[in-house]
């Protein structure tokens, strides 16, 4: 996929055209979801790592049956498990499944220096490239969604392709193909949006939880993984996810009116000496006729 | 201030003889800062636009810049306490430089016979010390942040927008600082580069722009026609 460049849209530190922007239109892919119906298996979270190549290494158990804490650069699919208090006291856990979040508009991507570390293809998918990653860690301050994950080892940065070797090839996400609920679908953007408002409806008309809703956040674009939730109003509570995710405005700034006025700042500064030079030209002494230091 | 004593003439074509303006340690401070600096500011431009990427090219890529800029940006901070030691004294701002601050205007249009006369350093000289001495402090403590940017929690994520934002200005502040200098220390004043070089400036130089250091180390009142 990284090599069929007609197939990318965007460009991470790139200065110049985007081969693949404009030229190509496909599906937009997208996974849904159901937290409603997730049970906390962990299938997914094997797959993963089955799928990518990765073994399962030392964690760090959190009071909890969450896998560890956060995920990593070698476990980019983690359920999260939070206790949630209901408004009548009971308790309930809630189980979502984490992983990067395929924004339409990536933060990682806008906030990456180096030319084409990170990539945005024409089905949505936004994926890292090695080679091309210079370790600098600026995705971990453009993502919302804190997905992006350091291996000290290689200096290189990584995170959830969501397949895009098995997409490729016509294959469902390895996590999907796991799922013994079905809680997890695989499909076009918007046929997975209208299987998720539908499922939602039905939870609100038939199931009575009220506050049933989907979650794609329109701060990022739209994300190309996309949650039914018991109380869309409280995202929150699944495990912080965040209610109105965006690009940090530091970053944004940083990537783009900072960046027009600190280059015209330097090439001003530049033009400034130089037309001072015209003008006024260097201060020369002569010894012989400053002898006496330029007193009058 | 035995250091700056006259030096035995030299034929270089000026008459007279020279003063030595900076030791050789000094000299040797001055040009390793320069060289620690160059290169952070090299790869930082590399890192700070897309249009600037090909420069890490010139100091071996990507990964290779990434892995110096933060060790050379300490080098740098080290190289910066050096010059601070040697120089904070000379640093500090005098009567002399209020006096000269009013009157800048004829320094800018080299209209020198109007100037009040300077120390060893000049205004400006000594805003352009303190412009990187703190500079180089807030960008190393930021830098910090963005060395190890993925040990910082998510919870005091803040401290990654805050390093970036403190990082960006103080290099940005520096670089207009830089520009000045390398303007003035090459093209504008004539001598002046030769004098972090070689260390010795003409007396008629001395008395030009600095002339009450030139009558401090040569313990003289300049001659009067």
């Amino acid at each position: 996929m990284s090599q069929a460049t007609l197939q990318i849209v965007k460009i991470s530190g790139h200065a110049g055209p985007v081969p693949g922007a404009g030229v190509e239109r496909a599906e937009q892919v997208c996974k849904l979801v159901d937290t409603t119906t997730c049970i906390g298996c962990k299938a997914c979270e094997v797959a993963c790592l089955e799928w990518n190549g990765y073994t399962f290494t030392e964690t760090v158990f959190d009071n909890s049956y969450q896998t560890m804490p956060e995920t990593t650069w070698n476990y980019w699919n983690l359920i999260k498990f939070n206790e949630h208090e209901r408004e009548d006291g009971s308790v309930t856990l809630l189980m979502r499944k984490d992983q990067c979040m395929h924004c339409a508009e990536p933060g990682c991507l806008a906030a990456c220096p180096a030319d084409g570390a990170i990539v945005q293809y024409s089905n949505g998918i936004v994926d890292f490239q090695q080679a091309n990653c210079i370790g600098c860690g600026y995705c971990v301050s453009g993502c919302p969604f804190n997905i992006p994950k350091f291996n000290s080892a290689t200096k290189k940065m990584f995170k959830c392709t969501l397949c895009s070797d098995r997409v490729s090839e016509g294959l469902e996400p390895a996590c999907i193909k796991s799922c013994p609920t079905g809680c997890l679908h695989f499909g076009t953007k918007d046929d997975m949006k209208d299987l998720a408002e539908t499922r939602a409806k039905q939870l609100r008309e038939n199931f009575g939880i009220e506050k049933a809703g989907v979650y794609d956040p329109p701060g990022v674009g739209g994300t190309g993984v996309i949650y039914v939730l018991h109380d869309v109003t409280n995202p929150e509570a699944y495990g912080g996810l965040p209610k109105d995710p965006h690009i940090p405005w530091v970053v944004r700034f940083w990537k783009g009116p900072a960046k027009w006025i600190g280059n015209l700042a330097m090439l001003g500064g530049i033009l400034g000496v130089t037309l001072h030079y015209f003008r006024y030209g260097p201060k020369e002494v002569d010894s012989e006729t400053h002898e006496n230091g330029g007193q009058p | 201030m035995s250091s700056h004593a006259i030096s035995s003439p030299r034929t270089t074509g000026q008459a007279g003889e020279r003063i030595l303006r900076y030791t050789l340690v000094e000299r040797v401070h001055h040009w390793m800062g320069a060289l620690f600096y160059v290169y952070c500011l090299i790869t930082g431009l590399a890192f700070w636009s897309p249009y600037m990427y090909w420069l890490a090219a010139l100091v071996g890529g990507g990964p290779t810049a990434r892995f110096w800029h933060p060790w050379l940006g300490v080098a740098f901070a080290f190289s910066m306490f050096w010059m601070y030691k040697m120089w904070r004294g000379d640093m500090a701002t005098t009567e002399a430089d209020l006096r000269w601050r009013k009157a800048v205007n004829h320094y800018i249009e080299n209209d020198d016979q109007n100037l009040p006369p300077e120390g060893r350093f000049n205004y400006g000289q000594k805003i352009f010390f303190w412009l990187m001495f703190y500079g180089v402090i807030l960008l190393v403590i930021s830098g910090i942040g963005l060395w190890f940017v993925e040990s910082i929690p998510w919870s005091l994520r803040w401290l990654r927008y805050l390093a970036v934002t403190v990082h960006v200005s103080a290099a940005m502040a520096t670089i207009g600082g830089f520009i000045i200098h390398v303007y003035m220390g090459t093209a504008m004043i004539r001598g002046g580069f030769t004098s972090i070089i070689r260390g010795e400036v003409s007396v008629a130089w001395a008395r030009t722009h600095h002339r009450l250091w030139y009558e401090q180390v040569t313990g003289k009142i300049p001659p009067r026609r």
